[in-house]
């Protein structure tokens, strides 16, 4: 079997044992814990029966394949268990939390994009100045740690300037306005780092694509250099700064973790954080799950842009 | 071509290359960063952990040059202390990484078929998961600290380092000088030891100084959410986080730890750009 419709199904199959790994990855976090988890979780002046209790609820107290299929059956089902600190639905308690590391996610993605990809075509058609310019953004949005940058804008936008809020989220549902204030400075912080990386790469492509003789050819033609760019050597690139942005995606996921903390964002990096400081390993299993989950799945689905975008990745891949 | 005036002609190699500056630069910043890290009991004005009630979160002035903190410390000694911590997790998780990436991929490499892809598809699960999510995880397993924090940073950058120490090998597997000493009667071990790795190691070399660079960020953001170097240490992360609380009142104790990270990483790039230049001209560090 070929074809475009080949390639779509056999990247979803390669897709299935790599969520399965990490499905047993993070079920065994729990059992990974040196020494008893369930004593950890729960301090050494719990009683045995408090600790024989909290196993027998966990499930801990099961075969470990028994226990795997039922947790996983239960993911499935869109069962994730009980906070063990609130007691509330772990279902719940991400279907509150994904959107806002989504929203933050997201829209950094978009400016870095929106930055960094025209940035990248000038860096690399440019002049001189054009060049020194993009390098020493490259150089800086890569060697500064996102984090550190987050707090160097809060200073400035919240201390000095006193334009936006330091820290806090409302959702956006309730006040778009001030949902969009408060992302702000955690948006501009992570999407930085990432336009620097989106220009290196779009830079680079373009370069090499300019280098082709098929430009050559076109610029013998007469074709405007704008066209040239624009129609062809950006179409050309295409493929690889999706790659870029596909890897970067978990990049940025993960330097949301670290942000939403930085910010006070509600998301699911803070939700693990803290599970991990209370000992509370379901929390982190269904935050670690959620995260790596939407990982695995954009890296598919920049695949299949990719694939899209340069129908020799998937005949060569079929 | 470019007569007529459009932007837009090929341009390679416009520069001449300059390696040995960028080595010599990098590594000049980063010995002076080092010394000041393990001289920090004589360079520091002030011990790391004596609080001056009566200078909580001072300006910087000619006693305390980087200002003092919420609880009156010296940020400047805390940063030549905090230094030590930091230089520490991140190079020694990256030799911790080297050690083990270093044999796993020049035996893949070396031996290829059943071996590399045994080794090669074990090495992919570890990529399952963004780095800084891998990281996480680990620490929830085994419990904050520095020791944790160092081996969980290794283990993120194993596939890395072993997959460029694999296509190095398979490359120079491939050299007739390989097959030749064999032929001598040479046993797998010496040709991997004298003829393999030294000639496959520079691009490994490289990828590890570039890893060095993240991995002072990684540590940092760890340390920053209470997940690495744990106090009374004093840690660049940790430092920043203690001051979140009051960035705008005292800046300082947020600017200095960062600066200090931030021309560490600087160090370990410029040493990362100069080494790929001279070592792995064909690019095979990522």
């Amino acid at each position: 079997m070929s074809g475009p419709l080949a390639f779509v199904l056999r990247r979803v199959l390669v897709t299935l044992p790599v969520l399965l790994a990490m499905s047993v990855l993070v079920f065994l976090i729990i059992h990974l814990v040196p020494g008893d988890p369930v004593r950890t979780m729960l301090g050494f002046r719990a009683t045995d029966a408090t600790v024989a209790e909290m196993r027998h609820q966990l499930g801990l107290d099961r075969p470990l394949l028994d226990q795997y299929v039922s947790w996983l059956s239960g993911v499935l089902r869109g069962d994730l268990g009980t906070d063990l600190v609130s007691h509330a639905s772990l279902s719940e308690l991400l279907a509150q939390r994904l959107p806002v590391t989504f929203e933050l996610a997201g829209l950094s993605m978009l400016l870095a994009v929106l930055v960094g990809v025209p940035l990248g075509v000038r860096a690399a058609t440019g002049g001189r100045w054009t060049r020194r310019l993009t390098e020493g953004f490259v150089v800086l949005g890569v060697s500064v740690p996102d984090f550190w940058l987050g707090i160097m804008l809060v200073i400035l936008f919240a201390g000095l300037l006193a334009w936006l809020p330091p820290s806090g989220h409302v959702a956006f549902s309730d006040d778009p306005v001030g949902n969009l204030r408060y992302m702000a400075l955690p948006v501009l912080t992570l999407a930085t780092g990432e336009a620097a990386y989106i220009l290196r790469t779009t830079r680079s492509a373009v370069e090499s694509v300019l280098g082709r003789p098929f430009v050559t050819f076109l610029r013998a033609k007469g074709l405007s250099p704008r066209r040239i760019v624009q129609g062809h050597a950006l179409r050309n690139a295409g493929p690889a700064i999706v790659t870029v942005i596909g890897i970067q995606v978990g990049v940025l996921l993960g330097g949301a973790i670290v942000i939403e903390q930085l910010f006070g964002l509600p998301g699911v990096g803070k939700l693990i954080v803290t599970g991990i400081t209370q000992r509370n390993y379901p929390v982190v299993q269904a935050g670690v799950l959620a995260i790596a989950t939407a990982f695995i799945l954009v890296s598919l689905l920049t695949d299949l842009i990719v694939g899209w975008l340069d129908p020799r990745v998937a005949d060569a891949a079929s | 071509m470019t007569t007529l005036g459009l932007p837009a002609a090929p341009r390679r190699a416009p520069r001449p290359r300059r390696p040995g500056r960028l080595i010599l630069l990098g590594l000049l910043a980063l010995l002076l960063l080092a010394a000041a890290a393990a001289a920090a009991p004589w360079l520091a004005p002030w011990d790391p952990e004596e609080m001056d009630v009566i200078g909580v979160m001072g300006p910087p002035s000619a006693a305390h040059p980087f200002g003092s903190d919420v609880m009156g410390r010296d940020v400047l000694s805390r940063v030549l202390f905090a230094l030590r911590a930091s230089l520490l997790v991140s190079t020694s998780a990256v030799l911790l990484s080297l050690l083990v990436a270093i044999p796993l991929g020049l035996v893949a490499g070396y031996f290829g078929r059943w071996v590399d892809g045994a080794i090669s598809r074990a090495l992919d699960m570890i990529l399952v998961l963004p780095a800084m999510l891998l990281a996480i995880t680990f620490i929830a397993i085994l419990g904050p600290g520095s020791t944790v924090a160092a081996l969980a940073i290794a283990v993120i950058y194993l596939p890395i380092l072993a997959r460029v120490m694999r296509t190095g090998a398979l490359v120079v597997t491939r050299n007739d000088y390989v097959l030749g000493a064999r032929a001598r009667g040479a046993s797998h071990l010496r040709v991997l030891l004298t003829h393999v790795l030294p000639n496959a190691l520079g691009p490994v070399i490289v990828q590890a100084s570039i890893l060095a660079a993240f991995a002072l960020q990684l540590e940092a953001g760890l340390s920053f959410l209470g997940l690495g170097v744990q106090p009374p240490t004093p840690s660049l992360g940790s430092m920043l986080a203690d001051g979140r609380d009051v960035l705008t009142q005292a800046p300082w104790v947020e600017i200095f730890p960062g600066l200090a990270i931030v021309a560490a990483v600087l160090a370990f790039t410029v040493l990362g750009e100069g080494l790929r230049q001279a070592f792995d001209p064909e690019g095979v560090a990522e």
